[in-house]
């Protein structure tokens, strides 16, 4: 069996089980959703249609930042029950197959919950893009990806060690900050117009730039932290 | 004759070096307090605040020297990890300590740099791409060793070295953010616009030789110390392991 197999063997799997639970997709909804409520009722969103425009790239990717680390938690919790995990490392297939399938299962569930709060975002926020909306279809998945590889990786690392949930969070975000800045400047200058597109484009680039490092870095690492004993 | 070296002319050599070591970067930072506090004539613009600038740029400079040590270090340790575990645990002896200066430079970098602004920009903190690279590379120490303290003790050392690989990767950026992104940080010093005059170069360079090699005494020091630690734990294990034996006999 080929590499690609596997991977999809992987992914169907990861998909299946959310599809049969659906803990992961609904827990992330209802967390970014409650994100977006809090921080509109902090910043009156209606009242200052500038400002919210401005703050509203920030919002949508802290809202989804956080509610990714709820997902990723779980979704390595699932291998440990009942030491499937051990018979993942047992498993001829080679170990970044298993990654790559659950980074891009993580990437669905992510990108499902993107799909339900960006109409959310727009009617709550009172939003429209004054730049090039169609932009948004590269950058999103683009920043998700970014997330979710990362978050994938580390939610490995930190599976074994004393506060698991605490320390995804502490050394996904870090690593993280240079995507966030490229994501929330390349969606908050869509949503506004204000930065030209040279200096999109270049934030777009770093994005990319980014998804590709860290995805090399995540795929090549990925069998020493699996098994680190 | 030939000389004998046995473990205890080895700890004489070894401890006088130490010795000397400490003295010369003693006398080497008293020569740079001096030069940069009281013989270097005060900055055009900027008066005596620019003196802090003999102290930031040592520090903020080989805070970006140590991640270098401990991303080699790491990569030692992944590669010997099941080649030559002994020699993979005193890679790791080297991680932990570099890791260590390396928040600690970086913090002073941070913190000298912070208080030069205030006065000189108006604010204490502007988030332009160097300064806020360099605060995530502090960030991402101060996480390698949260991540060492939280893991327990059979896969730290290898999740710790992975996680420094991640780190590494952000340095090149923190430097190279100066010329992508245009920003408030003054330019490089020491080359490109803003060219230091000859006037001031003994400060500059007797502070950087006194701050790299006290940076370079503590990393040995925190490496005997890691090495002393690691040979307690295996001494302890083989004790529980004799005391097992003794059991079941």
């Amino acid at each position: 069996m080929n590499y690609l197999a596997h991977v999809l063997n992987h992914l169907r799997k990861d998909l299946r089980l959310e599809w049969r639970s659906r803990d992961a997709v609904n827990g992330m909804l209802f967390f970014s959703l409650l994100v977006v409520v809090v921080f509109s009722l902090a910043f009156d969103p209606t009242g200052n249609p500038t400002t919210t425009r401005q703050i509203s790239g920030g919002i949508l990717w802290i809202a989804l930042l956080f509610a990714s680390v709820t997902a990723l938690n779980q979704s390595w919790t699932r291998e440990v029950r009942n030491s499937v995990l051990d018979a993942q490392r047992m498993a001829p297939s080679p170990p970044s197959a298993l990654f790559l399938g659950k980074a891009i299962a993580n990437l669905c569930f992510v990108s499902l919950v993107e799909l339900v709060l960006a109409p959310l975002f727009v009617v709550f926020y009172n939003l429209h893009a004054l730049g090039n909306g169609w932009l948004l279809l590269l950058v999103m998945p683009l920043g998700t990806w970014a997330l979710v590889v990362n978050g994938t990786f580390f939610a490995a690392l930190s599976l074994r060690s004393k506060n698991r949930e605490l320390l995804l969070p502490l050394l996904l975000f870090p690593i993280s900050v240079p995507a966030l800045l490229a994501m929330v400047n390349a969606t908050t200058g869509i949503l506004t117009a204000e930065i030209d597109s040279i200096q999109l484009s270049l934030w777009i680039k770093l994005l990319g730039g980014y998804d590709v490092l860290f995805t090399t870095v995540c795929l090549l690492l990925f069998g020493t932290v699996l098994n680190a004993e | 004759m030939a000389m004998q070296t046995t473990p205890s002319t080895r700890r004489n050599v070894l401890r006088a070096a130490i010795l000397f070591w400490t003295a010369a970067t003693l006398v080497v930072l008293v020569i740079g307090f001096r030069e940069a506090i009281f013989l270097v004539p005060a900055e055009a613009t900027m008066g005596n605040l620019q003196r802090i600038f003999y102290y930031h740029v040592n520090h903020a400079t080989l805070g970006l020297v140590f991640p270098y040590i401990n991303c080699f270090a790491s990569l030692a340790y992944l590669y010997w990890r099941r080649r030559d575990p002994l020699k993979a645990l005193a890679a790791d002896a080297w991680a932990v300590a570099s890791a260590e200066l390396s928040v600690l430079y970086v913090s002073i970098g941070l913190v000298t740099g912070i208080l030069w602004a205030r006065p000189a920009w108006g604010v204490w903190w502007a988030w332009d791409a160097r300064l806020t690279t360099y605060l995530l590379l502090w960030l991402l120490y101060v996480a390698y060793m949260i991540t060492r303290q939280f893991s327990s003790t059979g896969q730290g050392h290898t999740l710790a070295a992975v996680l420094s690989i991640f780190a590494a990767i952000d340095v090149p950026i923190t430097f190279m953010s100066i010329s992508w992104w245009r920003t408030q940080h003054p330019a490089p010093v020491l080359r490109g616009d803003g060219k230091l005059d000859q006037v001031f170069w003994p400060a500059v360079l007797w502070n950087f030789a006194g701050w790299a090699m006290w940076g370079a005494l503590v990393l040995v020091f925190r490496y005997a110390l890691e090495r002393r630690r690691q040979r307690a734990d295996q001494q302890a294990a083989l004790e529980a392991i004799e005391a097992s034996l003794e059991l079941t006999r």
